[in-house]
């Protein structure tokens, strides 16, 4: 069990009589880019702010490092970097200013410029925050999270409202960090961002972890592919588990008649169909 | 870890204009304008007291409620709204070193301002000397302990950012006048002298009057000494009860 840097078991936790997690059970491998992802309300959040420390489980069991996070030990502290969904630093400290106050909290911290220029805020040193924009400060986020130079990073949504240019450079630095061998645990509610970059992903709905697996094996775990093809003007879409023999029938049968099957193709699943196929339905919009 | 911190908190405090204006020169300026109004003896007690040391021990008392009660209330709350304090939470800063060195920084603001209204008193009005200089030290760390109390009572209270500011105007400017800090109030109404008679800001001036202008000892009146200490026990009870690190949900 020493190389899972996070193991959880049966976590259950509700807010006033409401259940926000029935059971959720996961590990997270050390050195691994885990995404948790799901849709608004279904949890990751809730999920973790207990492994951070912030929130007590209801029941369950969590290891963070070989901690229990629930009294947050120092040891546990300084070997974790936290990148919160919503929070702010002191407007009126400059960029360094802000990366030196939380270098002094830790005993090992890295060295404050060496941080700033590896989360690309070089050129703003010296900028006070209240200067800076949302994605930079994102990336300030990042920055003071691993001025610690922790093993285990949490991040929580760490591109919501970001620009395309601004995502794919958050991206890029999240796979830096995976390549200097953080254990990173990124929660996310963008398919194509835990496609991107989760080494495995658990899909999480309504409280309970719904599927679990490497992006992959998560669209292979369904055995359905689509035909679709155009017949008479109309859009037809056939689900299979044997495309074969689908294909023969539907060939034929258009051959004996004389038909066309314009715009003919088989499909597989991306994640995003297999991941609308697991919250569908009873998607919650709860924040 | 507590000396880092404290440069810190005293970085972010003489950097913010409007902090530095509202809690440290606020009371000077209240100073000099009242100060130029009253310019005769004030009667108190049936002694007649210079003005300018009246209202210099009155403002000292206002400015101890304001840094330390308004100020500090202002400053959590605001960082536990914006998730600073949550961020915080996260690193290996130990809660009661970071509450340590923010009540060291209040502390400082303080004495700083104490010196300030008494180098313009005797610049500007020809106040007096405090007659028991230590006494008069005790009364800046006493004024910053009850009214932290209250202040951190308050954060734990106050539950927006928007709102901290006109809550905390709302009940200190009225103490500060029911208790005196503005001018004598010997001549209030029955009533609102009830109402300062109960109020921690009324005793903490007697006793800063006491060691400031007639020289005794910070313990010369065990019984203002209590008043004091129980508003702030009051405050740190409510705040040990209910503070929180964690913004409002959103």
């Amino acid at each position: 069990m020493t190389s899972d840097a996070i193991v959880v078991r049966d976590l259950h936790k509700s807010y006033d009589g409401v259940e926000a997690l029935r059971g959720v059970s996961f590990d997270v491998r050390a050195g691994e880019v885990f995404g948790l992802l799901g849709p608004n309300g279904a949890g990751k959040t809730t999920t973790v702010e207990i492994l951070e420390g912030y929130r007590r489980r209801d029941d369950g069991e969590v290891t963070v490092l070989g901690h229990d996070p629930t009294a947050a030990p120092r040891a546990l502290r300084e070997r974790i970097g936290v990148v919160l969904q919503h929070s702010e630093l002191h407007p009126l400290l400059t960029v360094r200013e802000t990366h030196r106050m939380f270098a002094g909290y830790y005993a090992r911290p890295r060295d404050v410029d060496e941080v700033i220029d590896l989360v690309g805020l070089a050129e703003k040193r010296d900028a006070p925050l209240k200067t800076l924009s949302g994605g930079q400060k994102r990336r300030l986020d990042l920055g003071v999270a691993l001025i610690g130079d922790p093993d285990l990073v949490f991040l929580d949504e760490p591109t919501t409202g970001f620009d395309p240019a601004a995502r794919r450079s958050a991206w890029e630095m999240i796979r830096a960090l995976r390549s200097l061998g953080k254990t990173i645990l990124l929660t996310t509610h963008y398919l194509d961002e835990a496609q991107q970059l989760a080494d495995r992903v658990a899909v999480i709905q309504a409280g309970r972890i719904v599927s679990l697996g490497t992006p992959a094996e998560l669209i292979g775990a369904t055995e359905t592919v689509e035909v679709r093809f155009v017949r008479d003007g109309e859009p037809v879409v056939i689900p299979t588990d044997d495309p074969t023999r689908t294909l023969h029938e539907l060939t034929s049968e258009a051959l004996a008649s004389g038909r066309r099957l314009e715009h003919l193709e088989v499909r597989r699943p991306t994640l995003e169909d297999v991941y609308l196929e697991l919250v569908d339905g009873d998607a919650e919009d709860a924040a | 870890m507590l000396v880092h911190q404290l440069t810190y908190e005293q970085r972010t405090f003489w950097r913010s204009r409007e902090a530095a204006v509202f809690i440290f020169v606020f009371p000077l300026l209240l100073y000099t304008l009242l100060g130029s109004v009253y310019s005769d003896e004030i009667e108190i007690n049936g002694v007649g007291v210079p003005s300018a040391d009246v209202l210099l021990a009155g403002l000292f008392g206002y400015g101890a409620a304001n840094t330390a009660f308004g100020g500090l209330a202002i400053i959590l709350v605001n960082r536990r709204e914006l998730g600073i304090l949550k961020r915080l939470r996260s690193t290996p800063l130990a809660p009661a070193t970071y509450i340590t060195a923010v009540l060291l920084s209040t502390l400082a603001i303080f004495a700083l301002q104490a010196v300030a209204l008494v180098l313009l008193g005797k610049l500007a009005f020809d106040a007096s000397a405090p007659a028991n200089w230590l006494g008069f030290a005790g009364a800046v760390v006493l004024g910053v302990a009850c009214f932290a109390g209250l202040g951190l009572g308050a954060a734990s209270l106050i539950r927006s950012a928007e709102g901290v500011s006109a809550v905390v105007n709302v009940v200190l400017l009225p103490m500060a006048f029911l208790s005196g800090s503005f001018g004598p109030r010997e001549e209030y109404p029955a009533f609102l002298n009830a109402i300062a008679d109960v109020l921690p800001l009324t005793y903490f001036l007697d006793v800063v009057n006491g060691v400031y202008l007639d020289g005794e000892s910070l313990f010369a009146d065990p019984k203002a000494l209590a008043v004091v200490a129980a508003w702030g026990a009051a405050g740190l009870a409510i705040a040990l009860r209910r503070f929180s690190w964690m913004p409002r949900e959103r």
